[in-house]
């Protein structure tokens, strides 16, 4: 094949395929072909979805049918429908798990990256969770926290007595609680294999030195691994507002947000979805991403602000490709 | 170690320690397969026994697999794994495909654009896909894509944002005399990536397999928006909404479910373990 377009090439010298043999001409074709799809399937799913999404949240509409343009109203709905509004509270349950989340994630991480036995069984049945699939996440919880089932039989065991054990999903003092301990079970396990990444990457005569110098455990902890690693922490930490006010997979696939446990979420996936409301959904999903943006900015001063005193020997290059890594990660961790 | 090694209170204290630190990871252990052991040996048992036994007894008979037969006809697993074993082999081969032939020319290739395309793809990776939805299912309505297996497969198949920083990563530590002794030898670009950088690619295509692998078998609210024909279009992550219905507290069946769907991501994540750790952590190296 390749020959054969030589061949051709020498023997009619057409300019196009003296241009695409050339190297020039070569990696113009191969730029354009190799980003044709990838691109075009961006366009569709990614670019326009996000400019429907400004578009539509200036009008009353459905998915199907008239459309009328209704200016600010969708947006001014946001900021003042009772049910929106008090989604937005439940952000706070999911914050302070996030908190908990990360400082367990912290621990196990600390404990696992040295040598251990059966370490790589604990962090295993640590890290398994973050695998089950979302809905039968929602069928383990649901079974979970049944009256009588799981939960309450493990507590009654340990002496607490059956009277005052509460309706875990239903009591709308208690249920966000319930829905956010198991969105601790599903996310440690992966905060702590990037955390065991991040303390693995510090190097090892650190540690080494600590142990001549006869540092135990929480020493180690405070003075070595987590001066280490503080970016990492403080990025996560920020990252868990975005995070918990896009609480998404805990309500959705446990309760289905009835009980007072819809999320922004949630109540935005119901709008959209059940109510058709697809103006006010995306006037939701633009103010979130708004949200998102500011924290990210926040995110991306502080990690400048903590490389300035930390990290000056690392070139420019390293450091831009560094800030973009922990970008990327955060937002894969966002979207759930 | 040395020194103060034989020194008896930094023994004790040494025991103290590991005693503290194993109490804790038990601990951690615990909580965390409490959930799935409930459920395990919920799925063994007879309706009988479930309905008169405590949640976390042992079964009777670890070979009773009625729960799993029921479960497997009532939400037509079969059907599922087919459907999802399709969609992965294609969302896989698309995926990996796109996202390493446009690291490849993001990272080979000086060209206008080049830093904007990786820019853009970076801020969309900040939209969570749950907001995105509100107006893709849009798009997919007015391209007819919906109860389609195809559309819900190029729709997987976008722009995977994790997979393409695993591949310009992986790029960057291969040297670009690599290409250019092959452009030498006389290969085309075309050339230099499927002969010589696709087959060294392998790595990071084994880690991107895992990582979007799991993610597509996993993924079920896209699932449940554009495949909505429960009945020849189910796959294995929504099958089980199946048992929301009438028999909703069937605790045996449906844990039973709730197993056969986690069979294949234990097999996986045991054998590939180090792969999807070093995955996760590859986004995020430096501390």
């Amino acid at each position: 094949m390749k020959k054969a377009n030589r061949t051709d090439g020498r023997q009619n010298a057409l300019p196009f395929w003296q241009w695409a043999r050339g190297l020039r001409g070569q990696q113009m074709l191969v730029t354009i072909t190799f980003l044709l799809v990838p691109l075009l399937l961006f366009f569709i799913f990614t670019c326009l979805p996000f400019l429907k999404m400004v578009q539509f949240s200036f009008f009353d509409m459905r998915y199907i049918g008239s459309r009328t343009f209704v200016g600010l109203d969708n947006y001014k709905s946001v900021f003042t429908r009772s049910d929106i509004l008090s989604s937005l509270k439940l952000a706070l349950y999911y914050l302070g798990a996030s908190v908990i989340q990360l400082g367990l994630a912290l621990l196990f991480a600390s404990v696992l990256s040295f040598k251990t036995r059966l370490g790589s069984f604990f962090k295993g049945t640590l890290f398994f969770p973050y695998l089950v699939c979302g809905i039968a996440m929602g069928f383990i919880f649901k079974f979970f926290f049944t009256h009588g089932f799981v939960l309450d039989t493990v507590l009654t065991a340990i002496g607490v007595p059956h009277g005052i054990l509460p309706m875990w999903l239903l009591n709308t003092n208690i249920n966000n609680f319930s829905l956010a301990g198991s969105s601790i079970w599903r996310y440690t396990g992966q905060n702590m294999v990037l955390f065991i990444g991040a303390i693995m990457s510090v190097d090892p005569n650190l540690y080494e030195a600590a142990e001549i110098d006869g540092a135990n455990g929480v020493n180690k902890f405070f003075h070595v691994i987590l001066p280490s690693i503080k970016t990492i922490v403080v990025l996560n930490i920020i990252l868990s507002v975005s995070g918990s006010i896009s609480a998404f997979e805990p309500p959705y696939v446990i309760t289905g947000g009835s009980f007072g446990t819809a999320t922004y979420f949630v109540l935005m996936d119901q709008i959209a979805h059940l109510d058709q409301k697809v103006g006010l959904a995306s006037a939701m999903a633009i103010v979130l991403l708004g949200i998102i943006i500011v924290v990210t900015v926040i995110q991306r001063l502080v990690f400048r602000l903590f490389l300035d005193e930390d990290e000056k020997g690392m070139t420019f290059r390293e450091r831009r490709r560094s800030t973009r890594r922990i970008a990327v990660t955060a937002s894969s961790k966002g979207g759930k | 170690m040395g020194f103060k090694g034989l020194d008896g209170v930094h023994v004790t204290r040494k025991v103290i320690w590991t005693v503290l630190k194993y109490f804790v990871l038990c601990l951690g252990a615990f909580a965390s397969l409490l959930p799935l052991y409930s459920c395990v040996v919920t799925a063994f048992k007879t309706p009988d026994e479930y309905r008169n036994t405590n949640v976390m007894t042992l079964p009777s008979s670890w070979f009773n697999f009625d729960n799993f037969k029921k479960a497997w006809q009532q939400a037509s697993m079969g059907k599922a794994f087919l459907n999802s074993l399709m969609i992965l082999v294609v969302v896989l081969i698309g995926s990996i495909l796109f996202s390493s032939m446009l690291a490849y020319v993001l990272n080979r290739f000086k060209f206008r654009g080049n830093s904007f395309i990786r820019n853009l793809f970076l801020v969309s990776s900040l939209i969570p896909g749950v907001a995105m939805q509100v107006t893709v299912y849009q798009i997919m309505y007015t391209l007819h894509l919906i109860n389609s297996l195809p559309g819900y497969m190029i729709l997987m198949m976008g722009t995977d944002v994790i997979s393409i920083y695993i591949f310009l990563q992986f790029f960057d530590n291969l040297p670009v005399s690599l290409d250019e002794s092959a452009i030498l030898d006389g290969c085309t670009y075309f050339g230099v990536y499927f002969k010589i950088l696709l087959p060294l690619l392998k790595p990071a295509v084994v880690t991107c397999m895992i990582l979007k692998g799991v993610a597509t078998y996993n993924e079920y609210y896209m699932a449940s928006l554009y495949l909505q024909d429960k009945n020849n279009l189910g796959v294995v992550s929504t099958a089980l909404l199946i048992f929301t219905g009438p028999i909703g507290s069937q605790y045996n069946y449906i844990c039973a479910g709730v197993v056969i769907t986690m069979i294949p991501a234990l097999i996986i994540f045991i054998f590939f373990q180090k792969q999807i750790y070093s995955g996760l952590t590859s986004g995020s190296v430096k501390g």
